[in-house]
């Protein structure tokens, strides 16, 4: 196991922990973090709700599988020997290290900034000092109003200001730029947006900096650089922040011009074992002070951790933000201030309304750029959504009153909606008609609208627009599909059951959802199916695998690709079944079944069976069964191509592919079909240019016949066309459901299915065949890799206190020259 | 307390060998059981025959939860059965027997009457 150490413990950090535990199903980290603050991990975007009342249990976040250090700084890297000290002494060894210091408050080096009664806005234990201050100033007995003086007029200024004043006290904006929120807004909004707080009795001086503080009995007085005295009961700097830096510096690590440790797209210092996260790093030399872009450095980080090699792209990062200060809404987002060459600006300006809106357009006014919005943010979510997306009307309409409703469905699938925790507007439709049916729902299974929340209300939209779905859920444990759990293993990188359910469902699991996800991580190729936790998730057919029969034996179907063989496999199997007592009989799908093995019998069947050089049929799997043909041109008179041959190519390639259900194929050839080809899952028909594909086609309880899916193939062309009908298939049909009933279920039918495999309208035709090649190179015998691990060998015992001994409940008697079950005592049904 | 003397206790196997929520059975003369380590490290002991087969099967069926009860599913027709009193939650008619078990020493013992 390797160590991983992140140092910080603030949101970036927890995040960066929790991505990787997500990734990490293998367990190869174990992973410490130490921290500065005391506290468990909490929500600081939400800081300012704490002088609402929200607890500071209610803003912690989850806790975490690691082990924690918190209240002790770390001083020292030594990069050398990789080693990290903390302030009491403590030593950490890793093999990775995560720089998540987060940022210390910017204090103006104005003189008296040290004087009792000035704070700083940054951690929950700031909250409580200016808290227990502004107590102190309100039970002072001498009249007048009690004030407070915040020095910085950005989002955290106004936030502080905020504060003070539900703390009762009267605050007072000094911000050195012209305009409140100088890197949100631009000077129109700016002046909006001051009307508009002054009007709600705070006090705003802009262009003006604090030169110097004073204390003049038990109050402080600010003066400003144009003369003017405040005074005040408190004052609270917010003039920003700095990366914490300094441990990076002291251990030698390159800082970027305007601080934070200089990393790359991989969020990677020049140490290669060290990584920089959130408002510490300085990513291609630019910092951030918005938690997105931390998310989105943790996920990056994480990745690699696990052998990826994802990275931020700093074009991408979204810097979008939204606040409602004082009774004015004010958003920002995408390009705002039309930094991009050419980009132009369409302006609505309403002083009687008390609305500033801007959108930022590309030159050809076609897509897009960015915006802002003052004194009504209800567009917000919309249209930052929008961004990069072609305008769905003029943009003038867009923005102005009474003008265009932006409903979601005007958003394409890939718009984003969360863009702190970066859900599209199609994760989060996946997630309604999942059975997501609520808010809560929605940000359980998303993580859409937890950060900022500023997405909720079109999450609202979503959830209105989708109407009411028919809940997919699997089982009491899961209330996802099939497919979305899928999709949810297949992203997340999740690889063992228990995290699944602990994350995406309920309770322990039973018998429908275990074999449904065996059979998903079975398919993403994780290993043999007897592996560690994967053993306990697998039914009595896949756990033995052998076909479980009603007196509790096992039949066994050694493979027979395309029903071709050889006299000397014949005799093998028939010695076998002779040796074993076993009943034989001859299958639909052209092998040899052998019926009444027992339980502690199996291991030495299969030795017999692959030392003769058979391997596992999957008779017993919920997987490609199969591939049956007619004798073909080798022989037949009327044959037009080799359809034996194709048959065991086929069976060769997809032998041993875990699927929803069963897959069944067949190969004719030619158009007499003796292979019954349209009864199978996929058929093959020659055609004297090629191959004709059907898919689709079932016997069983209702029997259906295959449907034409593409003509006159040349071999190449139809196997490619197969690997990705049947990866769509295991990757988007629902439990136990066959190829007929998920082409039937898809919208769009046949017409849809072609679409997507043949003509590649989705375009993940190469990511399809790629997941089958995956598959092809990845095979192995099931039975060999039992016969070869002592630990799964040991499960085929009929009883742990007598291995041996056979069941005394199996008892046959001979019908036509063979064994067959006798009697079962007391059978109820 | 009158069950716990008639009982006599049986080894079965070491713990370690019951790989949690995954079955085995046990034989004991002419009894079987089926032995159940659930996630919680809880052992149940309930008979290995299923009811409604008559194989001794149940041992090898998937063990999980039904609304938090801990179950196994028989493996030949999928009806759950509560780990702690043998009940058939698809059909309460139908029961199969249950047994003390206890660990001593990291063995696993069967209590039987």
């Amino acid at each position: 196991m390797k160590d991983l150490l992140v140092i910080g413990n603030g949101m970036v950090g927890h995040r960066l922990v929790q991505a990787v535990r997500d990734r990490d199903a293998a367990g190869a980290w174990r992973i410490t973090v130490v921290g500065a603050e005391a506290r468990a991990a909490y929500d600081r975007v939400a800081l300012s709700s704490y002088v609402d009342g929200v607890s500071a249990e209610e803003l912690t976040l989850p806790e975490l599988d690691v082990e924690l250090h918190l209240g002790d700084p770390a001083v020292g890297i030594d990069r050398d020997a990789r080693t990290v000290r903390t302030e009491s002494g403590r030593v950490f060894r890793y093999d990775a290290l995560v720089l998540a210091t987060g940022s210390v408050p910017f204090v103006p080096p104005v003189p008296g900034r040290d004087l009792p009664g000035c704070f700083v806005y940054r951690t929950l234990d700031d909250l409580d000092a200016i808290t227990a201050a502004a107590a102190e100033a309100m039970a002072a007995d001498r009249p007048g109003r009690r004030s407070a003086v915040v020095v910085g007029g950005g989002l955290l200024g106004l936030e502080a200001a905020r504060a003070l004043r539900l703390l009762g006290l009267s605050p007072q904006v000094v911000e050195i730029a012209p305009r409140l929120l100088p890197v949100q807004v631009d000077e129109g909004g700016g002046a909006l947006l001051r009307r508009l707080v002054e009007s709600e009795d705070l006090q705003v001086r802009c262009g003006v900096s604090v030169t110097e503080i004073t204390r003049d009995r038990d109050r402080l007085i600010a003066t400003l650089s144009d003369g003017v005295e405040l005074d005040a009961d408190v004052i609270v700097f917010s003039a920003g922040i700095r990366p914490a830096d300094e441990l990076a510096r002291r251990a030698g690590l390159p800082i970027g011009e305007r601080g934070g440790v200089l990393v790359d797209a991989r969020c990677r210092t020049h140490d290669e074992a060290i990584w920089a996260v959130g408002e510490v790093a300085a990513l291609e030399g630019r910092t951030y002070g918005l938690v997105a872009p931390g998310y989105a450095m943790a996920e990056v980080v994480a990745d690699q951790l696990v052998g990826g090699s994802a990275t931020v792209v700093p074009a991408e990062i979204d810097t979008s933000t939204q606040l409602k200060m004082l009774g004015v809404d004010v958003a920002s987002f995408g390009d705002a201030h039309a930094t991009t060459p050419g980009a132009l600006e369409v302006v609505v300006n309403d002083p009687v309304a008390g609305t500033y809106s801007k959108l930022v357009v590309s030159d050809d006014a076609k897509t897009l750029l960015g915006g802002i919005l003052v004194g009504d943010a209800s567009r917000y979510g919309a249209l930052r959504a929008l961004v990069g997306q072609p305008l769905p009307a003029d943009p003038v309409a867009l923005i102005a009153p009474g003008g265009v409703d932006l409903g979601t469905d005007a958003l394409p699938d890939s718009a984003q909606i969360c863009s702190c925790n970066a859900v599209s507007k199609g994760a989060i439709r996946t997630a309604v008609e999942s059975g997501a049916h609520d808010v809560p729902a929605i940000k359980a299974c998303t993580r859409a609208g937890t950060s900022c929340g500023s997405c909720v209300p079109t999450l609202k939209k979503l959830l209105v627009e989708s109407g009411v779905e028919v809940s997919k859920a699997l089982c009491e444990h899961f209330d996802r599909s099939r497919a979305e759990l899928f999709e949810i293993v297949s992203a997340t990188g999740i690889r063992r059951f228990s995290q699944l359910i602990a994350r995406y469902g309920r309770g322990r699991g039973c018998d429908v959802c275990k074999p449904a996800v065996a059979s998903i991580l079975a398919s993403l190729g994780t290993g043999h199916v007897l592996d560690g936790e994967q053993a306990t998730l697998q039914d009595t057919n896949d756990h033995f695998l052998a076909n479980l029969q009603r007196n509790g034996t096992y039949s066994v179907v050694p493979r027979i690709p395309g029903g071709e063989i050889t006299p000397e496999g014949l005799i093998a199997i028939g010695e076998v079944a002779r040796d074993f007592g076993l009943y034989t009989k001859i299958t639909g799908g052209q092998r040899i079944d052998m019926f009444g093995a027992r339980v502690e019998q199996l291991p030495a069947i299969w030795r017999r069976l692959v030392d003769a050089g058979f391997e596992s049929g999957h008779a017993y799997g919920k997987a490609l069964r199969t591939v049956k043909s007619c004798v073909g041109t080798t022989w037949c008179r009327y044959g037009v191509q080799d359809s034996v041959e194709l048959a065991v190519v086929l069976e060769l390639r997809y032998r041993g592919l875990r699927a929803p259900h069963k897959v069944k194929a067949g190969v004719s050839g030619c158009a007499r079909e003796c292979a019954e080809a349209r009864s199978k899952d996929f058929g093959i028909i020659a055609t004297e240019k090629g191959w004709n594909l059907y898919v689709g086609g079932n016997g069983g309880f209702s029997p259906r016949h295959a449907e034409l899916l593409a003509s006159d193939l040349d071999t190449e062309t139809l196997v490619k066309i197969i690997d990705r009908f049947l990866m769509f298939y295991i990757r988007t049909a629902d439990r136990l459901q066959r190829t007929a009933a998920w082409i039937e279920s898809m919208e769009g039918g046949l017409d849809h299915l072609r679409a997507v495999v043949v003509d590649d309208a989705l375009g993940i035709c190469a990511d399809l065949e790629a997941a089958m090649e995956a598959h092809v190179a990845n095979y192995s015998d099931e039975w060999r890799g039992v016969l070869e691990d002592e630990e799964k060998l040991a499960r085929f015992v009929s009883f742990v206190n007598a291995p041996d001994t056979p069941d005394p409940l199996i008892r046959t008697r001979v019908e036509r020259g063979q064994p067959v079950p006798v009697g079962m005592p007391e059978v109820r049904r | 307390m009158t069950v716990q003397l008639q009982v006599r206790w049986l080894v079965a196997c070491p713990l370690e060998r019951l790989q949690p929520e995954r079955g085995v059975a046990a034989l004991f003369g002419d009894t079987q059981v089926a032995l159940v380590r659930t996630h919680d490290g809880q052992v149940h002991a309930i008979g290995n025959v299923d009811p409604f087969s008559g194989a001794g099967v149940l041992s090898r069926g998937i063990v999980g939860d039904r609304g938090g009860v801990p179950t196994i599913a028989s493996p030949v027709y999928k009806q759950a059965f509560d780990l702690r009193t043998g009940r058939c939650l698809d059909d309460p008619e139908v029961s199969v027997p249950t047994y003390p078990v206890r660990v001593v020493g990291g063995m696993v013992e069967v209590g039987l009457p």
